[in-house]
């Protein structure tokens, strides 16, 4: 690394020292690497209790001669650099994250706890389904609530993350396309969506075509008429969309689409919006993600990981990736992996559980039984296990089956809300984000005056009067000790600034925000400068950017001798 | 509800506030014939007791007092208590993707470390902040490949791991990108190099093998580069277990690795989440798919970090963009980050030690019986070996569940010619005694008349 780049080094103690003092390392924190000494050790392995191997001759040319060049420290310095580290960082945690369309809520700890338990987290993919039965029946239980709330009729979890599954659920579209046919080219996209949908079309071998919103920041039914033809696939819709509005005249968008042949994808990014109020699968959509990481309060975690379960109608069901999770019926007969039927496990196990649901029940002759009928407290029949032999599948999109982790959490979630719970998170965060419009929209342009959901999206237009855009409004946030809400998306508004609250804030909280977004507002009048060159108090100050990308230097590397 | 921090009262009065007389007001966009009349029918609300027992139940019935010589893609290492106590800390936990650089510092900097020590690891120039596992991050490494090469074909070795190999050809489906799968030598368990060098034209983008490879065997990594690079395709190194980088020499003379990281402090956790990642040449970097953290300055020249080169990325290129990843794995690469800092330059190399030992002590135990051996002797091996069977898998792996010990998995699921053949992984945490114990159960076969 050319040295030159890092003034903090040529300057010790950074901007803000006087006189002699140097600045503590809570504040100056280096890299590890240079914190490095030979001989430092932050671990010891247990004696062998094997013979050794001569390594070097086992290996022979795949010896690894040079060791690669990992910092050498001790326990207590790891430590000090990750939390010191942590410091310079805004969080959740710390207050409100207003985010528009990321739902940054309240992660429960709970739902850490739980994923760590002994018998969960050690599981090993792999190991015989006899000895997976209980985290099966997580997998049962959330899929079932999922499709409850979608509304749906089946359910993979398989995909990593949201834009993971929009690519599963175009793939699903495609696959019962060419089923019947003609796989067709193209998928609208509104020019209001988030930039994982053309992404995801353009990869699954789709031409993208924008449609635009009307008025209302909606969709333009006449022009959607005009645009679906044979030739669509599907169009991408998110709903609410990233305005925070709801597509009201969604039915008429389905049939739309329906009459032509091509399928409706709901991006489920803003479903924290619609949750025990109105269920997609109600309104005409074929396909659906969610993003558990959103609605269902798994941590971001600093960009991930997240989870992107797909949801479908029934048509769209022998397309799901493999594998799927079916339950066998106590006495049925399944086909082992070596081809043989043989009988399920007939034992019930008393396992103690909350109330569960029926999971999809394989007769012996394959057929399936009766759906999501709730059933009452006690356990289940019959055994889960994984189906391969399903000849229509889009196949895997993931090895093993799927963010395990974040399946624990977020069925945590579910069972701290039960139906009331989840029904009033959805009304606190459109009250919240309705509460935040009508405090605001005096001082701040807002561009569509449709009802706002969960989200509500102003316009920089009377900040920009005097030079001061979206960006920098979020920036001088920062100073009032708020993360800044989503910049300059979606793309329909010049200069937006998309704030969702979501039902994590307290009024109190809220009416902070509020008064720093006016107190900004009369900054931008009176002292543009002062916004334009925030935040001025955080560690760093604006970081060059465009030297970042001109000449990017993405790892550490020591000083030349 | 107790995650919500409103009174009733505190409802009302902001209701009235904004001027609605109830919250069905708020929500009377939506046409009355959709609106939900009915409670949703998911379990009541429960307690956080009852969350825990509910989850505790479900973790038992996983019989948990199981040794296990499961690997294939999901390794038991030991994990470093500091990782839980770090990653925990709610400003990386509840921190969203770093796009605001000056109030993520903390996050952008772990992850300037974790590239640098993937970098390190692999012996390629740059690495990504993470991609959602290793069996995505070679697919997607095999469509960089086509984006640098403008090539559209693609070489496989039979050897990668199999549901890699799966979610590639999910992947490739509607790409026109037409994939040759080239088998393995009988003896080494390596990749055949004649078949590939046959199967390797001037309209490949790239060769994908994986090391070491699904039966544990180092593939000859120089030998496969110059064929790739003889027609002028990419070399795609594949690594599943990345610990085997502390002692196995990094694929140097590789174009793009594709790693799974799950090995470095990630748990089990029944496959996911785990850390993908794509580390490459430098020539290539604006072609890598996902988020990328680099170094600057601020405006008083003080050093910092902000995510870069995002003009590869889906919400500035959208239908253009490398990839449509957003969501990676980050807090999983923490883990990583973490973890190697634990062990550092000695500890990488003395921890992948032990596992070797390990395996290659129970390598020698289990095919010591009779009815017993070991299947690709002729190519080094790093902690898993295939050990062929007289008696069925079948037979011998009820007998060691009954002993409390999940044996090596059946590869006759993925390799049918491979009759009686099972994959078997011992990491540092196994036990010498674990070792024998499962060499005496499958000694006990009954004699066949």
């Amino acid at each position: 690394m050319n040295l030159d780049t890092n003034k903090a080094e040529a300057k010790p103690g950074g901007p803000h020292t006087l006189g002699k003092v140097r600045t503590h390392p809570t504040q100056n924190e280096a890299l590890m690497f240079e914190k490095s000494a030979p001989g430092k050790r932050a671990y010891k392995l247990p004696p062998l209790d094997v013979p050794a191997v001569d390594f070097s001759s086992c290996l022979g040319k795949a010896y690894r001669q040079t060791p690669a060049q990992l910092p050498e420290l001790s326990e207590i310095e790891i430590i000090r650099h990750f939390t010191r580290l942590s410091t310079w960082n805004y969080a959740i945690d710390l207050g409100m994250y207003p985010l528009g369309s990321c739902t940054m809520k309240y992660n429960p700890r709970v739902n850490e706890f739980v994923a760590r338990i002994e018998g969960l987290a050690e599981a090993h993919p792999y190991r015989p389904e006899s000895l997976a039965q209980g985290i099966l029946e997580i997998y049962d239980l959330l899929q079932r609530c999922l499709l409850e709330i979608t509304g749906m009729d089946a359910i993979t979890l398989q995909p990593a993350a949201g834009a993971h599954g929009e690519f599963t659920g175009i793939l699903l579209t495609r696959a019962w396309h060419e089923s019947q046919g003609n796989p067709r080219t193209k998928i609208l996209v509104p020019d209001s969506a988030h930039g994982t949908n053309p992404a995801t079309a353009a990869i699954v071998g789709y031409t993208v075509e924008n449609i635009k919103s009307n008025a209302d920041g909606g969709i333009d039914l006449e022009g959607l008429a005009r645009q679906v033809d044979e030739n669509t696939a599907a169009l991408m819709l998110t709903n609410p969309s990233t305005l925070g509005v709801f597509e009201d005249e969604i039915h008429k968008i389905a049939d739309i689409l329906h009459a032509k042949g091509a399928l409706l994808y709901m991006d489920g990014a803003n479903m924290n919006a619609l949750v025990g109020k109105v269920r997609p699968g109600d309104f005409g959509v074929d396909v659906m993600h969610l993003n558990l990481h959103k609605t269902f309060s798994t941590p971001h975690g600093g960009g991930g990981p997240g989870s992107g379960p797909v949801a479908c109608k029934k048509f769209l069901e022998p397309f799901l990736p493999i594998p799927v999770l079916v339950r066998d019926e106590y006495g049925a007969k399944h086909c082992t992996d070596a081809g043989d039927w043989e009988d399920t496990n007939a034992e019930p196990t008393a396992d103690g559980c909350p109330p569960l649901f029926r999971a999809p029940v394989l007769k012996p002759d394959g057929e399936r039984v009766g759906d999501s009928e709730p059933m009452p407290l006690h356990p289940l029949g019959g055994r889960l296990r994984w189906e391969y032999n399903r000849p229509h599948s889009v196949g895997r999109v993931r090895a093993f089956y799927g963010n395990t982790g974040m399946f624990i959490r977020a069925l945590a979630y579910i069972l701290a809300n039960g139906p009331d719970g989840l029904r009033q998170t959805t009304e606190d965060a459109v009250l919240n984000a309705n509460y935040i419009r009508k405090k605001l929209e005096d001082l701040y342009e807002l561009p569509y005056k449709t009802p706002s959901m969960h989200e509500v999206v102003f316009s920089d237009r009377r900040q920009a009067a005097h030079g001061v855009k979206t960006g920098d409004i979020a920036k001088r946030l920062i100073d009032y000790g708020f993360h800044p809400y989503t910049v300059s998306f979606p793309l329909i508004v010049h200069g937006a600034l998309m704030i969702e609250p979501t039902e994590s804030e307290s009024r109190e909280e809220l009416d902070l925000f509020v008064e720093a977004m006016r107190s900004i507002a009369r900054e931008a009048e009176e002292n543009p400068e002062l916004v334009k060159t925030a935040p001025h108090s955080t560690r760093v100050s604006r970081l060059d950017e465009v030297q970042a990308a001109r000449k990017p230097i993405l790892r550490w590397k020591p000083e030349k001798q | 509800m107790r995650y919500l921090p409103k009174s009733d009262d505190e409802r009302r009065q902001m209701l009235a506030e904004i001027g609605a007389r109830s919250i069905d007001d708020l929500f009377a966009i939506i046409p009355a014939e959709y609106r939900l009349g009915r409670d949703l029918n998911v379990p009541r609300q429960q307690a956080e007791s009852e969350i825990i027992a509910y989850f505790r139940a479900a973790g038992q019935k996983n019989a948990t007092d199981y040794a296990s010589f499961l690997g294939a893609g999901a390794y038991r290492h030991y994990r470093p208590v500091i990782i839980d106590s770090l990653v925990q800390r709610g400003e990386f936990l509840t921190s969203y993707t770093p796009y605001q650089a000056e109030i993520t510092q903390g996050t952008l900097q772990a992850i300037f470390e974790f590239q640098t020590m993937i970098a390190e690891l692999t012996g390629m120039d740059v690495a990504n902040a993470s991609m959602y596992d290793g069996s995505t991050g070679a697919a997607e490494a095999v469509l960089m490949a086509m984006r640098v090469t403008g090539r559209q074909k693609a070489v496989v070795a039979a050897t990668v791991h199999p549901e890699y190999r799966e979610v590639l050809h999910t992947y490739l489906r509607y790409r026109e990108m037409p994939t040759a799968l080239v088998g393995y030598h009988n003896e080494t368990g390596r990749v055949d190099l004649e078949a590939l060098a046959a199967a390797v034209s001037s309209e490949t983008a790239a060769i994908l093998v994986q090391s070491p490879n699904f039966f544990g065997v180092i593939e000859d990594i120089p030998a496969i580069a110059e064929i790739a690079h003889a027609k002028g395709a990419l070399l795609i190194v594949s690594i599943a277990e990345a610990v085997s980088l502390g002692i196995v020499r990094p694929p140097v003379e590789a174009d793009i690795v594709s790693m799974e990281a799950q090995s470095f402090g990630v748990a089990l956790s029944y496959g996911g989440p785990f850390c993908g990642v794509i580390a490459a040449r430098e020539q290539f970097v604006r072609q890598i798919p996902g988020r990328l953290a680099g170094q600057t300055v601020d405006g008083a020249g003080n050093r910092g970090f902000v995510l870069t080169l995002a003009t590869r990325e889906q919400h500035i290129r959208r239908e253009k963009a490398t990839s449509n990843i957003c969501t990676n794995q980050a807090l999983v690469a923490l883990m990583a980050t973490i973890f190697l800092a634990v062990y550092g330059k000695e500890g990488m190399r003395e921890l992948a030690e032990h596992n070797l030992a390990k395996a290659d002590y129970a390598a020698k135990t289990l095919s010591a019986l009779s009815g017993t051996k070991l299947r690709f002797k002729g190519a080094p091996r790093f902690h898993e070996f295939v050990l062929q069977t007289d008696e069925a898998p079948a037979a011998w792996s009820r007998r060691l569940l009954d002993n409390k010990i999940v044996g090596g998995i059946e590869l006759s699921r993925w390799y049918p010619e491979l009759r009686n053949c099972t994959l078997w992984c011992a990491t540092e945490v196994m036990p010498r005694e674990t070792i024998d114990a499962a060499a005496k159960v499958l000694a006990a076969a009954p004699v066949e008349a």
